[in-house]
């Protein structure tokens, strides 16, 4: 079974470049307070999911994982 | 055969004097010695896949106070303090000063000054043509709108902006002496120094007076640190954008089917963007490291105390990943580039470089139909820095 595809964040960390707004805005968002990574969505949509393995594959910091098809 | 021969180990940097710039051909390894002008060598990567792994490695240190650190300039005697200069700290310390940062550059924040990015462009874009036809773009423009935007964000007067470009400029030259580098830098700090005192006194709505009251007040940073942050800023902030306008318009207008095409849809000026920091990647001289232990990179030995330079400019031009990395093409979808850098020292300032640069294309190219290069192509001069750049851009319209 394929299943969905899961996102985990890790805002120790991330350094804040914003890539991961800019590729898929759907899932991330950056905080008010601090900048950091939020995850808007933990299982994103499958129209999203490309945008996803490429803000986790730009990540600077390496601060995104992608587990799933 | 000729595998007997010791081949010499190449000079670096090799200079730059155009929009391509020079790559070494270390074949399908990607791996080679280079010999720094201090005399060190230094292991230069230049594969994609290779500068990710290195540039996310906690094996590496960004310190140049570190033993073997590649100096590619002669240090002055007196080696500058970092103080806030957190571009050349390793976590825990660089995370403290990033974490600091954040949120000033954040893409929701740097979207709220879109409007002041816009109209310090028309600004601009006014005052070129005020100076009448052919004008210099980099003087008149390229320079101006970073220069306008980074000293509103900061809180610097604009009015001073002769005195911290010029020493902007001699900080970053390569022909500079360690003396006078030294110099600049302590003038530059003099300057913030005194427009700190003034912000603490009488507090403005921007960054340094946010960082002296929420932080310097507060104790989590020294009013040194605030200093040499504040001059990190204040010359990253214009001296890359500048010099990313005026190639980016060099490279549009010697490619006019292609701008045509961004005339025709202007929703390509995202993608554009991302390819000319590709293409152009005018941090040429890549980044400097220093391994911290025996470790590998792409399965390749380095050595605890070995320099490594990881090449930018090379990595953007990585066949395994850009098609034709050779070509210019706006529509390619460049964005797997590292013209800001990768890793946790990625550039913290590029939703404010991509704004900058969208808006000044923009305006520039839909103010001015009829701009043109005023000069040969061959005759346009270069600045070979840091930073690499166009020294002056005579156009017409």
């Amino acid at each position: 079974m394929s299943g969905a595809l899961r996102v985990a964040v890790d805002r120790e960390a991330c350094c804040g470049s914003g890539n991961c707004v800019r590729t898929a805005p759907e899932v991330f968002d950056q905080d008010d307070a601090d900048g950091l990574v939020l995850l808007r969505r933990s299982e994103p949509a499958p129209g999203d999911w490309d945008a996803v393995r490429q803000a986790a594959y730009n990540c600077p910091a390496g601060a995104i994982a992608v587990a799933g098809p | 055969m000729s595998d007997t021969l010791v081949t010499p180990i190449p000079a670096y940097p090799f200079g730059n004097d155009g929009p391509e710039p020079r790559l070494p051909d270390f074949g399908q390894e990607g791996v080679g010695r280079v010999r720094l002008p201090t005399g060190q060598e230094a292991w230069l990567f230049t594969r994609h896949e290779h500068l990710r792994e290195l540039l996310r490695s906690p094996d590496f240190s960004s310190d140049f106070s570190r033993p073997g650190f590649p100096q590619i300039r002669p240090m002055p005697k007196e080696a500058p303090q970092r103080d806030g200069s957190f571009i050349r700290m390793d976590p825990p310390e660089h995370t403290r000063f990033r974490r600091m940062l954040t949120p000033e550059f954040m893409i929701k924040h740097i979207r709220t000054l879109e409007p002041l990015i816009r109209q310090t462009v028309l600004g601009a874009l006014e005052s070129l043509r005020a100076a009448g036809k052919p004008a210099d773009l980099v003087e008149h423009f390229a320079m101006p709108v970073p220069s306008m935007v980074i000293c509103h964000l900061l809180g610097v007067p604009y009015a001073d902006h002769e005195f911290f470009q010029q020493r902007s400029r001699v900080l970053l030259a390569w022909a500079s002496t360690p003396e006078q580098v030294q110099t600049v830098i302590e003038e530059l700090r003099e300057y913030l120094v005194r427009l700190i005192a003034e912000k603490r006194r009488n507090p403005g709505d921007d960054m340094i007076s946010r960082l002296a009251a929420e932080r310097v007040e507060t104790g989590e940073m020294t009013e040194r640190e605030l200093v040499g942050l504040s001059v990190l800023l204040l010359v990253a902030g214009h001296e890359t954008t500048a010099n990313m306008i005026g190639l980016s318009t060099l490279v549009m207008l010697q490619h006019p089917a292609q701008l045509e095409r961004l005339r025709q849809d202007p929703a390509l000026i995202d993608d554009t963007v991302e390819e000319l920091l590709r293409y152009l990647t005018i941090v040429r001289t890549g980044l400097t490291r220093v391994a911290v232990r025996d470790t590998t990179v792409g399965g390749h030995r380095v050595g605890a105390g070995e320099g490594v330079i990881g090449l930018l400019s090379a990595a953007n031009r990585d066949e395994d990943v850009f098609t034709d990395a050779e070509r210019f093409d706006l529509a390619r979808g460049s964005h797997q580039h590292m013209a800001f850098g990768f890793g946790i020292h990625q550039c913290i300032g590029q939703p404010l470089a991509r704004a900058e640069l969208r808006i000044a294309l923009q305006e520039l190219f839909n103010g001015l139909p009829e701009l043109a290069l005023a000069v040969d192509p061959s005759t346009v001069e270069f600045r070979d820095a840091v930073v690499f750049g166009v020294r002056r851009l005579e156009v017409t319209w």
